[in-house]
Order: structure tokens, then C-alpha cells, then sequence
């Protein structure tokens, strides 16, 4: 299964991962349309938010929008997705984001292009061979 | 594996291929060709509706001017009407659009069958949001033919928003067509069509998966369309449903659900239209243009976010929907059962929420009937086998169980078996009848049937002791055949109330000899063990193998039916099985008298009457009932307004009793369910807090209804802090989620006073509706004494305990030593003058009179002073004496 392996350890919380995922995918640098988050762990260091393909959020979609990939990615057809937001709740984890601008809500599918960006080594794309 | 694989509903050989199918569009004559302009909606409202007739001539000089209007064959009439901002002001949308254009369409004096009564559909300005659960609801409203008064019923599917997206507000269906049509509503082409439909089914489910094969381009563009149907049985009974469709991608069929109140069904196919079909491609969330959608967005995912991690601890919702509660029901004491004498049965685990979940409910699939309800109760039981009728031995998808369903259908009528429940769900659907009323109207019959005061010969055979599931669907193969005591049943308990009492009264002795001791009088009590089968008399539906493997000895009982015949004058072959009134007065002297001097008529006196009812009779001649025995069956037969009740037991809880007995369009629960608060949580124990509690909650649930809104997110979930809140009855958390998606979607900011105040402006308008038509007053109001506490001697046993604590503690009389028939008399006395003081109480909280009329004043107040309400509130005002005399209402004169 291809997906974005973290390492909270090494992350600087610099945000250079949020800004490149939110501009290559939504074409705006604002983190919040960012599918990876970085939050702080309230103890020095840092949490990333980022999907993990494990798929729960595909089961309450009634458009089947939701699906995973030959390669385990679970993707977002944005076309058939009306834009429910149920997938957002559904995922506990909190790795599945919307934003008031945006018709559909958005998830990590693993592309690492955020992978480049992070100056720690704290990302890395597993899986999938690749 | 997807779920589709898994699931093969193989009831499609009866719905034919798609070059079969489209062979039936050949066919198709074009009556009507409507093009319209595309609107951009503007915070939820297109500002317009659409109006068709059908055909037929009425006045229709009193409805809003028609724009862009078509003329088409048959006198088909097409055109769109503006919605105003008063009208958004003062009637909001949904049920408020629905009954503004139900009041100009009907006279005050039109019954559900005239040309101009008028089916109005809309979704309200909320409608289609998918962001929110339960925001996908249609309000649908009509003259109904068992109250004849305007009713309203709300119903999910995709109709609503599919509809709202074609560019409309609401949908008028006013007239009569000549020959069989379905209307067809392209909201991607903007073109309305009127088309004759001679050869597609009537039945939903078959009907629903015919158009939606017949209406989308492709596989694929089935999710595009929505159907609204009937079904057969709404063709010969008054509680005819709609059926409004959504496509289910997982399960890859069409299923149902049911705008089931009310008789509407049987409006639309009187109307002679088999199904109105939108198509809508382009489906997103942000079609109503909202005004701040960050605010319906947040909104969503709070709800959502309780769903995800609640409902299992809460009420799963997901799992089984609303009949989670049926235990819950027994627990409580409020499981209907046996027409309403109990609130539990000894049996109920047997259709316990636990057995649908194992055995019959397809689990683990998103099943809400309009995108965004995460609740998603719609639950639907696949590859559930038929044993009866005309789909006998297939597999379909039933949609259910419903709470309501397993409780009339149910426990109500003694059937404690889940399959007979299922299989008659189906029917009820599938045929277009109100599973309510279907359950509610079974069991009135079913207990005149064991009180002795109808028998086997009234029943034409059919068996109606309590638990017989096959009778119970029985019934509704012969409302399908037009033909049996189905028929009477299915006209609903006022009806069957006045037939029974003009036909099936017994002879006295004095008029014995008129009938000559023939035997189809002669069976007093049920003797058999098994009911028998009735299909001899509907021979198209006859089942003889199941019946034989069911143990029937089918050439005996046919034999017997036969032989009983033939005693009473027919001769040995089946045309001549039906004596005539000529042959009943040759033989016995009995006379055929007008249906004006039934009512002099005397009891117990045979008679024939010239009534075209009387075909139903199959040739019998009628007798009427005492007068005890009438007011017998008024004591319990449960209906209000000629609604029948939905299925809570009222009995102990005098708030739900004035929900239930106040609701302006009858006895259904949507406007009030108070039980819990009164009787288990004793949150309102005085006349002003019951009161009070029965002006909020009808206003609060009535807005859901001019939104476009369903009232299960709203406290089928409850916020984990709900408990501290210093209402916690209302839900303020959620009541604040409404608030904003109102906000979001509408720019206006809502506080519960501004929602009130817009609910009590339609509500306020229905009870003057239904003055205008007949009805509104207190008198109305009143319930059968079963609604009001123990009417019977085995009902006041069963909760002896309860009703001596209350007789001597409430009521200040010691019951030691006295008889029960004593203690039936004094509770019920009792209960009946609290009921009097509560209605006092509603009324003054509501601004109405002591005879219910709304006061001027309280017109002026919500600002619904209109010039045609006062007109009708005026005399009864001044009857009364409330007429205000100050000289600032002179010009309401």
C-alpha cells in the first residue's frame, strides 16, 4: 500500500509541507487547504495529520466517491462527490479536511510532492513501489 | 466484493427489459410541451413555481396569474407562477407554499375528488443542502380524502432537490386527466412534458425502476432521476401513499419512501397521473447559492462528527433506523397493541429491533434517502421472499422496517411475526397505501371482529382475530382487486365506522324471519382454527398451493363457501353466487330503500339500499347497528379529524393525548411527541406547562416543514452536554445547527421567538384552513375515550395498579370495594375532564377561543390579518363573543 510515512521526531514545524501540498493541489499556499497538517504536540514537538489510506471514511459515502486505488491509495472523485462532508466525521483521525472555498472535501493521496519540501527528512512516500 | 455483487433483488423479470421498456416510450402521446428559462437560485429559492393541470374544466379564477402559459391536447395547462416576498415572508416555503396554493386552488366546499383539489409539492428553501443530514425533505399537501380537509406529509427521496435544481419552488398537480399520464421534468433540458403513459405499471416498485430506466441516458445517469409513484390499492382506498424515489448506487436499484399520511396517493392517481419524474445532472453542494456556507458547513460536520461517534451508544440510528425504539416502546408501556387496549405484549421480542438487524436488514451500507444524512435510518431488508399476492415468490427490497410499521403492522394488530410485518410493508409501498393507517384501520376491524359486533359473513371469510399476518395482507390484495372486505377496511376507520353501522348491524327478533334463518348471519363467533382463505373471492389472486401447505384443505373450505351461497338463493354456478336486491325482496320482503332514509332506517331491520356501495356486499342485504353498538365502536375506534392515529399509546400521557387529538390535520406525531417528557420524565406537570410544551414543540416541528427539513437529526442524536442544558427537551444545541444553516443558506439570522413566529403564521393559516373547510372547532378536537385512558374492563385490569394509585391519589376516591365497571367510569370521567381542562389551556397559550378559533387579535399579532382569514374566522368570532369591539378593528368589519 502506497501512502506518506511520518516522523513526528524529526519534524521542525516549519510548514513547508502544508504550503506545497495546498498549492500544488488547491493553487493557493494557505494551510488550510493543505491535505497534510502540522499541529503542536504541546510538549516541544509536533504532530502530523496526514492520511494513512486506511479507507474507513470510503464505507458511509452513498456516491461511492470514495475508493481505493490498484496501488491502496484511497481517492476522492471529485466529480461524483457532492460535497457531504459526511467522510470528514467519519474519519476520527481528523485526516480528512474540507475548506468553505473548496466544493469537495480533500485528503492526502499520498503523491509526495510534500516529501521534497521538508527540510528534516520527516516525510516519506512507502508502498506502492515506489 | 461490492456490494451490488452481493445483493440480487430478482423481482426484475417482472419489471422488463430495457428494449421492453422502451418500447412502452413509443407509445408515449405527447400531450404537453413546456420550455422554460433557467434560474440561478438565490439563497434557496428560485422564485417561481410550476403549475399543471392535467385537464378537466374548474374555476380557477382565484389562483395567482399564470406566466408563460401553454395550452396543450386535452386541455393540459403548463405555466409557472412568481413566488413573492410576501409569500416567502409570510408562508416561508415547503408546507407554507403547499397550503397558499391549496387555499386559491379548492372552493370551500370541494372534497378530495374534485377536479380542482390540488397535489402541491414543494421542498422549502433549505431543501437540498447536502451538507446537513436530513435536508432533502419534499412537503407534500392535498384535500384528503378521509378528512377532506388540507393535509400535509412530508417525504424524503430526491425528488425535492432534484425538482428545486430543475428551477422550481413548488409543484402544482390540479385536474383530472382523461386517460393515464406521467408528467416528465427535465432540469438540465428546462422542458416540462405531459405524456400519456398506457403501458408502464402502476405499482411502485416496478414503475419507479421502469422510469428510471426509461428517463436516463445511460446506466449511469439513473442517480439523475427521481420518481413519484403510487401503486394500485390507492386506486380503491382512501389511504393511498406517494412514493417519492432515490437511486440506490450500492444496491443498484430504485428504492422508496413514502409521503404516507393523509390519502395523497389516492388524490394522485385519482388525478389519472401514474408518476411525475424530474431529472437532474450536476448534483454539487453549493446549488441553493447559499448565503454563508461556512456557517452550513460547520454546521454539518458537528452533526456528523456525533453521528460517527454517538449513535452506537445512542440509538443506532445506522443500524436499524427508527424501529430501534420498538423495544424501547414495550419497555415503556406505549407499544401499541391490540388497537391501542396495551402498551406491551408478552411477544414483542419476537419483532424486536435485534431480530430485523440479523435476520433481515442489509447491514453496512450508507442508507440515507438525500445525500449528507449521516444518521441514515432508510434501512431496507434485500432478497426478502413474498409469500402472497401478486408478487408472490419473488425477491425484492423492502424498505423498512420503519418504528411505525412493526407497530401497526405489528403489535397493533397482534401480528408478533416479523415476516407477516415485513411482507406487508412491502404491500403497503409497492401497492400505495399509508402503512399507518393500514395498521390502525386492520385493527378497528380486527376488534369489532372480536367484540362480536362484525362476523365471519361481514368479513366475507376473512378471519380477523389479532396476529393473522395473512389477513392482514390479504386486505390489501383485495383493495388491489377493488373487490372484498378489503375495500371497506381500506376507506379507514370513519368509513368503516358508518358502513358498519348501516350494514352489519344483527336482526332483531321481530325481523328474524326476514332472513329465514339463512346461514350468512348465522356465524356469531369465529369457530375455525385457521382463518380462512379468502382468496376464493379474488380468484386472481387465488394461492392454492400456499394455502395447502399451510394446511388448508382447499376444495372443503371453497365447499363450504360454496354451500352457504347456495342457502341464501344463489344457484350452483359462480355467476350466480351474488343474490340481487330483487331476489332478497321476492324471497324475504326486504325493501330497497334511498341512502337519505338509511338514517330513520330502524336497527336490526333488513334492508336494501340503492347506494353503489352496496356492490361491495356482494348482494347481502344490510342491517343496521343499535345505537349502543355505534357508540361502542366510537369509543374505540382511533381516529380524529377521520385520520386514523399513528402508532404511540397515548393513554397515559394527557399532553400527548392533546398532540395527537390537537394536530390540526389529524392524529399524526409530527407535530407534538411528548410522552417521555410528560409521563417518564414528568418534566411538564401543569395544564400551562403541557400547554406550553404543546405550542412550541408543534411550532418548532411545523418549521421543519416549511424548510424542507427532517426531524430525525434533530434528537434521534443528542449532544454528550444535552443533559445540562436548562432545556434539555429542546435539543438547544442542535435547535442552534437550524439556526445556522437558516443563516447559512438564507443570509437571515434566526433566535427561537423569529422561528416561532414564522411557524405560528402556517400554523395559524391550517386551523383556518381547515374552519374554512369544515372542521377547526372544538368539537373537532375530540378524541374516541380509548385515546383518553381505559374504556374496557380487561384494559383497566391489565394496569389495575396504576389506575387505583391514580384514582386514589389524583382523583380523591378510595376504589376498595368497588367493581371494576365503577372504576372505569370514575377514571374515565376523570381523564376526560383533564383532557377538557388541557384543550382550554393549548387553546388560550395558541391565541385561540374556548370553541379553538384563532382571535383576531392573535392575527394582527403574527401579522397574518389577510383580508380571506379574517372572513372566515369573523362569524365564529362573533358567535362566540370575541369579536374585539374597539374602534382600531373597525376595519376588519
Amino acid at each position: 500500500m502506497k501512502k506518506l510515512k511520518t516522523y513526528p521526531e524529526k519534524c521542525t514545524g516549519c510548514g513547508a509541507c502544508e504550503e506545497m501540498c495546498a498549492l500544488a493541489w488547491n493553487d493557493d499556499a494557505e494551510k488550510e487547504k493543505s491535505a497534510i497538517r502540522i499541529h503542536e504536540d504541546g510538549k516541544g514537538g509536533h504532530k502530523i495529520a496526514v492520511c494513512d489510506q486506511c479507507g474507513v471514511c470510503r464505507a458511509m459515502c452513498s456516491m461511492m466517491s470514495l475508493e481505493t486505488d490498484d496501488i491502496g491509495v484511497v481517492r476522492l472523485d471529485q466529480k461524483s462527490c457532492t460535497g457531504c462532508l459526511i467522510c470528514v466525521a467519519e474519519c476520527l483521525r481528523g485526516y480528512m479536511f474540507y475548506h468553505d472555498e473548496l466544493p469537495t472535501p480533500f485528503k492526502c493521496v499520498a503523491c509526495g510532492i510534500c516529501v521534497n519540501q521538508c527540510p528534516s527528512g520527516a516525510l516519506e512516500i512507502v508502498g506502492g513501489g515506489q | 466484493m461490492k456490494f451490488t455483487e452481493r445483493v440480487a433483488n430478482d423481482y426484475r423479470h417482472h419489471i422488463a427489459s430495457r428494449d421492453e421498456i422502451m418500447a412502452m416510450k413509443q407509445k408515449h402521446k405527447t400531450l404537453a410541451t413546456y420550455a422554460y428559462k433557467p434560474t440561478k437560485i438565490d439563497r434557496g429559492y428560485n422564485n417561481r413555481s410550476l403549475y399543471i393541470s392535467v385537464g378537466g374544466d374548474f374555476d380557477t379564477a382565484n389562483q395567482d396569474p399564470l406566466q408563460n402559459k401553454i395550452v396543450g391536447e386535452r386541455n393540459v395547462v403548463i405555466g409557472e407562477k412568481a413566488v413573492t416576498e410576501t409569500m416567502k415572508e409570510k408562508f416561508v416555503g415547503g408546507k407554507g407554499f403547499d397550503l397558499y396554493h391549496l387555499w386559491k386552488a379548492v372552493k370551500d366546499d370541494t372534497k378530495w375528488n374534485a377536479p380542482e383539489n390540488n397535489v402541491v409539492i414543494s421542498p422549502g428553501p433549505l431543501c437540498g443542502i447536502t451538507q446537513y443530514p436530513g435536508t432533502g425533505k419534499s412537503l407534500v399537501c392535498s384535500i384528503s380524502p378521509v378528512t377532506n380537509l388540507p393535509f400535509d406529509s412530508n417525504v424524503g427521496g430526491y425528488f425535492g432537490p432534484f425538482f428545486k435544481f430543475a428551477g422550481f419552488d413548488a409543484l402544482e398537480l390540479q385536474g383530472i386527466a382523461d386517460e393515464e399520464v406521467i408528467i416528465y421534468i427535465d432540469g438540465n433540458a428546462h422542458t416540462v412534458t405531459v405524456e400519456t403513459a398506457p403501458e408502464v405499471a402502476i405499482d411502485s416498485h416496478i414503475l419507479c425502476e421502469q422510469l428510471h430506466e426509461m428517463f436516463a441516458e445511460n446506466d449511469a445517469d439513473k442517480e439523475n432521476i427521481s420518481v413519484i409513484a403510487s401503486g394500485r390499492a390507492a386506486e380503491h382506498s382512501y389511504l393511498g401513499c406517494l412514493n417519492f424515489s432515490f437511486w440506490d448506487k450500492r444496491r443498484n436499484c430504485a428504492r422508496i419512501k413514502q409521503a404516507g399520511r393523509g390519502g395523497i396517493g389516492t388524490v394522485f392517481r385519482h388525478k389519472n397521473i401514474k408518476a411525475v419524474v424530474v431529472r437532474f445532472r450536476g448534483l454539487n453542494g453549493d446549488l441553493n447559492n447559499p448565503a454563508k456556507k461556512g456557517l452550513i458547513n460547520a454546521a454539518g460536520v458537528r452533526l456528523h462528527t456525533e453521528m460517527a461517534t454517538l449513535d452506537t451508544k445512542q440509538n443506532n440510528m445506522r443500524k436499524i433506523g427508527t424501529a430501534n425504539i420498538i423495544e424501547v416502546m414495550d419497555r415503556y408501556d406505549l407499544l401499541p397493541t391490540h388497537n391501542y387496549r396495551y402498551g406491551a405484549h408478552p411477544e414483542t421480542p419476537k419483532i424486536a429491533s435485534k431480530v430485523f438487524i440479523e435476520k433481515y436488514v442489509t447491514q453496512n451500507v450508507p442508507d440515507g434517502c438525500w445525500f449528507g444524512c449521516s444518521m441514515s435510518c432508510a434501512k431496507a431488508a434485500d432478497n426478502f421472499e413474498l409469500r402472497t399476492g401478486a408478487y408472490k415468490g419473488s425477491k425484492v427490497c423492502v424498505d423498512g422496517p420503519e418504528y411505525e410499521n412493526a407497530g401497526g403492522l405489528g403489535s397493533n394488530v397482534g401480528c408478533f411475526d416479523p415476516h407477516w410485518i415485513l411482507e406487508a410493508n412491502f404491500y403497503c409501498d409497492t401497492y400505495g397505501i399509508d402503512t399507518i393507517s393500514h395498521g390502525t384501520m386492520t385493527a378497528f376491524a380486527q376488534e369489532c371482529y372480536q367484540r362480536g359486533l362484525i362476523n365471519l359473513d361481514d368479513t366475507e371469510g376473512l378471519d380477523m382475530r389479532w396476529g393473522n399476518g395473512f389477513a392482514l395482507n390479504e386486505l390489501m390484495h383485495q383493495m388491489v382487486a377493488g373487490d372484498g372486505f378489503g375495500v371497506i377496511v381500506g376507506k379507514g376507520v370513519r368509513q368503516q365506522k358508518r358502513i358498519f353501522a348501516e350494514r352489519f348491524g344483527k336482526p332483531t327478533p321481530e325481523f328474524e324471519s326476514m332472513l329465514s334463518g339463512r346461514s350468512w348471519k348465522s356465524i356469531e363467533e369465529p369457530t375455525i382454527d385457521k382463518p380462512i382463505p379468502t382468496a376464493h373471492f379474488n380468484k386472481n389472486l387465488a394461492d392454492c398451493a400456499y394455502l395447502k401447505s399451510e394446511g388448508y384443505d382447499d376444495e372443503k373450505v371453497l365447499g363450504e363457501i360454496k354451500g352457504t351461497m347456495l342457502e341464501n338463493g344463489g344457484a350452483n354456478n359462480d355467476s350466480a353466487f351474488i343474490a340481487t336486491p330483487a331476489r332478497w325482496e321476492k324471497i324475504a320482503g326486504i325493501p330497497t330503500i334511498s341512502r337519505t332514509e338509511i338514517t330513520t332506517w330502524p336497527a336490526g331491520k333488513p334492508y336494501y339500499s340503492d347506494d353503489p356501495d352496496c356492490a361491495y356486499t356482494n348482494g347481502r342485504p344490510w342491517i343496521k347497528m343499535t345505537q349502543e353498538q355505534v357508540a361502542e365502536m366510537e369509543d374505540f375506534g382511533m381516529e380524529n379529524k377521520g385520520l386514523e392515529y399513528s402508532e404511540y399509546l397515548m393513554k397515559e400521557s394527557l399532553a400527548q393525548q392533546g398532540g395527537y387529538a390537537l394536530c390540526n390535520k389529524g392524529p399524526q406525531h409530527d407535530e407534538a411527541w411528548l410522552i417521555f417528557m410528560d409521563m417518564v420524565n414528568n418534566q411538564i406537570p401543569t395544564f400551562e406547562d403541557k400547554a406550553e410544551a404543546l405550542h412550541y414543540f408543534p411550532m418548532f416541528r411545523t418549521w421543519f416543514g416549511l424548510l424542507g427539513l427532517c426531524k430525525l437529526p434533530w434528537n434521534d442524536v443528542t449532544p454528550v452536554n444535552n443533559k445540562h442544558e436548562k432545556e434539555p427537551a429542546k435539543i438547544p444545541e442542535h435547535v442552534q445547527n437550524y439556526f445556522d444553516i437558516y443563516e447559512g443558506v438564507t443570509g437571515f439570522k434566526h433566535n427561537e421567538a423569529s422561528m416561532v413566529e414564522q411557524s405560528e403564521r402556517v400554523y395559524t393559516f391550517q386551523r383556518i384552513f381547515i374552519l374554512r373547510m369544515g372542521s377547526g372547532q372544538r368539537k373537532h378536537d375530540m378524541p374516541p375515550g380509548r385515546s383518553l385512558g381505559p374504556i374496557t374492563e380487561s384494559e383497566y385490569l391489565s394496569r389495575e395498579e396504576r389506575y387505583d394509585k391514580l384514582m386514589k391519589d389524583a382523583i380523591g376516591i378510595d376504589p376498595a370495594g368497588k367493581s371494576t365497571e365503577e372504576k372505569v367510569k370514575i377514571t374515565m370521567d376523570y381523564r376526560w375532564d383533564q383532557f377538557r381542562q388541557l384543550v382550554d389551556a393549548v387553546y388560550k397559550r395558541r391565541g385561540w377561543t374556548p370553541n379553538g378559533i384563532p382571535k383576531l387579535e392573535k392575527l394582527i399579532e403574527i401579522g397574518m390579518d389577510l383580508p380571506e382569514l379574517v372572513a372566515v374566522v369573523r362569524p365564529y368570532l362573533k358567535d362566540e363573543g370575541y369579536w374585539p369591539s374597539d374602534s382600531q378593528y373597525a376595519k376588519y368589519e
